[in-house]
C-alpha cells in the first residue's frame, strides 16, 4: 500500500521506525492535488503543441498556424513547471489567461467556413472543461492558502526578557578583548 | 507510534509507525514529551533540499523523558532523566568535536560516503534532515532515538517548563550563534533579514550580547510587532526601502553586522525582480536558492563587516556580488549550529530569568495536527510564528 516508503525502508537500519500504516489526512490539500494534476497536463499538452503542431493544425483546419500553436505550447510548459512549483497559484492564475488566449483562438477557428468545425467544437468544448477546473483550483488554493486580511494578533508584549528590555540590553555581555586581538570564531 | 512522516513535496501525514529500538550501546530512547517545527522543516517541506525519502520521519527540536539507555551510555544518562535533543548529532571525541564544532562532527554522520561525494567532506548527522545528513528519524514523533547519546544531549531540570527549555534544541543557539559570530561591539547596529523564530532569537541574542541597535527586518506585520518587543527597530521591506531605512539609521554608514535569518526561501515579488529571476531559474533547474538577502547583506553592510548567515542554503546560488564582498572587506560566516557549544550559556541565562524563549509560541497542538500547521506555519496564516506539538 506504501510503495515509496516500503522502497526507502532499503537506505534505513534495522533500528529505525518505519511506516506501518499512513496516516489519512495530509498537508497536501485537494486543490494542491489538483493544481499539480493541472500541471502535467499542462506541459503534456505544451510538448504535445510543440512536436505535433503540424499535425494539430490540420486537425483544427488551423494550416498556417503551426508556429501559433508552437507559442502556446512554449505557454503551456512555463505555465505547468509554474504550477508544479511549492506556490501553485500564480501558475494556475497563468494558466486561466491561456484558456482565455485559447478560447478565443478556437473561436476565430469556427468562423471561418472551417471544414473541421467539427473538430474545433471538440476542442472548444474540451478547452471549457479544463477552465472550469483552472478556475475551481485557483478558487480552492486560494482559500486554502491565503493569509486572513487583519486584524493581526498583537505581539508587543512578547519581549522574552523577563526583566524586560531595558535590563537585557548587554545583560550577556561577556568582557571581550580589544578587537584587534580577536581570536577570531 | 504516531510521527509525522515526509511522502513526497508538501505531503507529510501522521502515520502509524513502528517504535524505535536501540542499535548501538551509546543511543537512547525518549519518550517525546514537546517537539516543535522549525523553519528548516519547511524547506524540506518543499522538497529544496536534496536526498529526502518517503517514510523519513521529520523534526529535529525535541525533548522528552529518558526511557532505554544502551550500556556505553549508561554512565551520562538514566531512564526517567528530563533531556532536551540538539539538532546536531556528535560523538564529542572527533577532532572537530573536540574543537566544539559539533555540526561537523567526523563520526556521526551514517552516510558518509554519500555526504563527502556531494560536499567534499561530511558533516554531521541531523535528527529528521536529509540522507545527505545521515537520515536519522526525526523527533516529530511519539519516541526518538538519540544516537551518540551519551555526549548528545541536554540535561534540564525541573523547574523549568517543557515551553522554557525545548528551544535549546535549535533556534535560541541557532539566533545566539548567529549573534555571537558577529563578535558584537557596544557601537554596533546589528541588521537581522527574517523575523521568524530564528530571526526573534537572533534579536534577543543580540540585544543580550550588547549592540547599540537592533534593526529587523520582514513584511509580516505580526512578526515585526513581535520583534519590535524584543526591543528592535522594524523595517517592512513591503512599505519601505531596506537599504534607505538601513542607510537613515547608521548616517549613511551602513550596519556594520548582517545576519540572514531567512535563508533559501527569499519571498517573491515584484519589488524585489531579483527574486522572480530566482524563481523562474529554480524552475528550470538552474539555481536551487534564492539568495536575495546575500545581495542586500552584501551592498548594505559596512566596509570590514560580518555577514552572519544561519539561514540555510541547499545548494548553487547565482548573481551574488563577490567582488563587491571583497572589496569591501566582509567577512562570511555561517554554519549549522553548533547547539552543545552554547547550551551551558544558555541554560543558564533561561535560569536566572534574563530570556524565556517561550514567548515565541503561537500555537500548541497535538501531533495528529502536524500536516495541517505544517501549512499554517509556512503559509502565515492565524498570526503564527512557532508551532509545538505534544505527541
Ligand atoms: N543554521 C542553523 O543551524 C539553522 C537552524 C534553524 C533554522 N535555520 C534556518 O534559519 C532560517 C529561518 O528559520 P525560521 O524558523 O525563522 O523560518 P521562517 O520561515 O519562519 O522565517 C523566515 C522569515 O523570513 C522572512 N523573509 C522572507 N524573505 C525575506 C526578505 N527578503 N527579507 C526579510 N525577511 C524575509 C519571512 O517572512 C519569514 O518571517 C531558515 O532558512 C532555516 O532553515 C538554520
Ligand atoms: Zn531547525
Ligand atoms: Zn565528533
Amino acid at each position: 500500500m506504501n510503495m515509496l516508503a516500503r522502497a526507502a525502508d532499503i537506505t534505513r537500519s534495522p533500528g529505525d521506525p518505519k511506516v506501518l500504516s499512513k496516516g489519512a489526512s495530509s498537508s497536501l490539500g485537494a486543490s494542491d492535488r489538483l493544481a499539480r494534476n493541472l500541471g502535467w497536463f499542462s506541459i503534456g499538452l505544451g510538448v504535445v503543441e510543440l512536436v505535433g503542431a503540424r499535425r494539430l493544425a490540420s486537425l483544427l483546419g488551423m494550416r498556417g498556424a503551426e508556429g501559433l500553436i508552437r507559442a502556446y505550447g512554449a505557454r503551456e510548459i512555463a505555465a505547468g513547471m509554474m504550477s508544479l512549483s511549492a506556490n501553485p497559484n500564480p501558475g494556475i492564475k497563468s494558466r486561466i489567461v491561456g484558456d482565455a488566449i485559447d478560447i478565443v483562438t478556437l473561436l476565430a477557428a469556427l468562423r471561418h467556413g472551417n471544414p473541421r468545425r467539427g473538430n474545433v467544437e471538440v476542442a472548444l468544448l474540451a478547452v471549457a472543461g479544463i477552465t472550469v477546473l483552472d478556475l475551481i483550483c485557483q478558487k480552492g488554493l486560494t482559500s486554502r492558502h491565503a493569509r486572513a486580511p487583519g486584524p493581526y494578533r498583537d505581539y508587543r508584549d512578547r519581549s522574552g526578557f523577563p526583566q524586560g528590555v531595558n535590563a537585557a540590553r548587554g545583560a550577556a555581555r561577556k568582557e571581550r578583548q580589544a578587537p584587534e586581538d580577536k581570536a577570531g570564531f | 507510534m504516531k510521527a509525522l512522516v515526509w511522502h513526497g513535496k508538501q505531503d507529510i501525514r501522521c502515520d502509524t509507525v513502528s517504535d524505535p529500538e536501540i542499535e548501538d550501546s551509546r543511543d537512547a530512547i525518549i519518550r517525546v514529551t514537546s517537539c516543535a517545527i522549525c523553519g528548516s522543516d519547511l524547506h524540506l517541506f518543499h522538497n529544496f533540499i536534496p536526498a529526502m525519502l518517503p517514510g523519513d520521519i521529520m523534526g529535529h527540536e525535541s525533548m522528552g523523558e529518558v526511557v532505554e539507555v544502551g550500556s556505553a551510555a549508561k554512565g551520562k544518562l538514566k531512564v526517567g532523566d528530563r533531556i532536551v535533543v540538539p539538532f546536531t548529532i556528535f560523538c564529542g571525541e572527533c577532532e572537530q568535536c573536540k574543537r566544539q564544532n559539533f555540526s561537523v562532527c567526523e563520526r556521526s554522520n551514517r552516510k558518509k560516503e554519500l555526504a563527502e561525494k556531494v560536499f567534499g567532506h561530511a558533516t554531521a548527522g541531523l535528527f529528521g534532515y536529509t540522507h545527505l545528513t545521515g537520515g536519522y528519524p526525526g523527533g516529530q514523533a511519539e519516541y526518538l532515538r538519540v544516537p551518540f547519546a551519551d555526549t548528545t544531549h541536554i540535561k534540564v531540570p525541573d523547574s523549568l517548563t517543557d515551553e522554557q527549555v525545548l528551544f535549546l534544541s535549535d533556534i535560541l543557539p541557532t539566533g545566539w550563534q548567529a549573534a555571537a559570530q558577529c563578535d558584537i561591539e557596544p557601537t554596533d547596529t546589528v541588521a537581522i533579514w527574517g523575523c521568524g523564530p530564528v530571526g526573534q532569537m537572533a534579536i534577543r541574542s543580540a540585544i543580550l550580547l550588547g549592540a547599540k541597535q537592533v534593526v529587523a527586518i520582514d513584511c509580516i506585520p505580526e512578526r515585526l510587532a513581535m520583534a519590535e518587543a524584543g526591543g528592535a527597530i522594524t523595517i517592512n521591506f513591503k512599505e519601505d526601502s531596506v537599504i534607505g531605512r538601513l542607510d537613515d539609521i547608521t548616517s549613511g554608514k551602513g550596519p556594520e553586522k548582517c545576519i540572514d535569518a531567512v535563508g533559501m526561501e527569499s519571498h517573491v515579488s515584484i519589488s524585489q525582480p531579483d527574486t522572480l529571476l530566482d524563481r523562474a531559474k529554480q524552475m528550470m533547474m538552474l539555481e536551487n536558492d534564492r539568495p536575495h538577502v546575500l545581495r542586500e547583506m552584501i551592498y548594505v553592510c559596512r566596509p570590514a563587516g560580518i555577514l552572519s548567515i544561519p539561514g540555510v542554503y541547499s545548494g548553487l546560488i547565482d548573481k551574488v556580488p563577490m567582488g563587491m564582498a571583497m572589496n569591501k572587506g566582509l567577512s562570511f560566516r555561517m554554519g549549522q549550529t553548533h547547539v552543545n557549544r552554547w547550551t551551558d550559556e544558555l541554560l543558564r541565562l533561561i535560569e536566572e530569568g534574563k530570556i524565556d524563549p517561550s514567548f515565541v509560541i503561537t500555537h500548541t497542538v497535538g501531533l495528529e495536527e502536524g500536516p495541517e500547521m505544517y501549512k499554517v506555519f509556512r503559509d502565515k496564516q492565524d498570526n503564527c510564528v512557532k508551532v509545538v506539538l505534544k505527541p
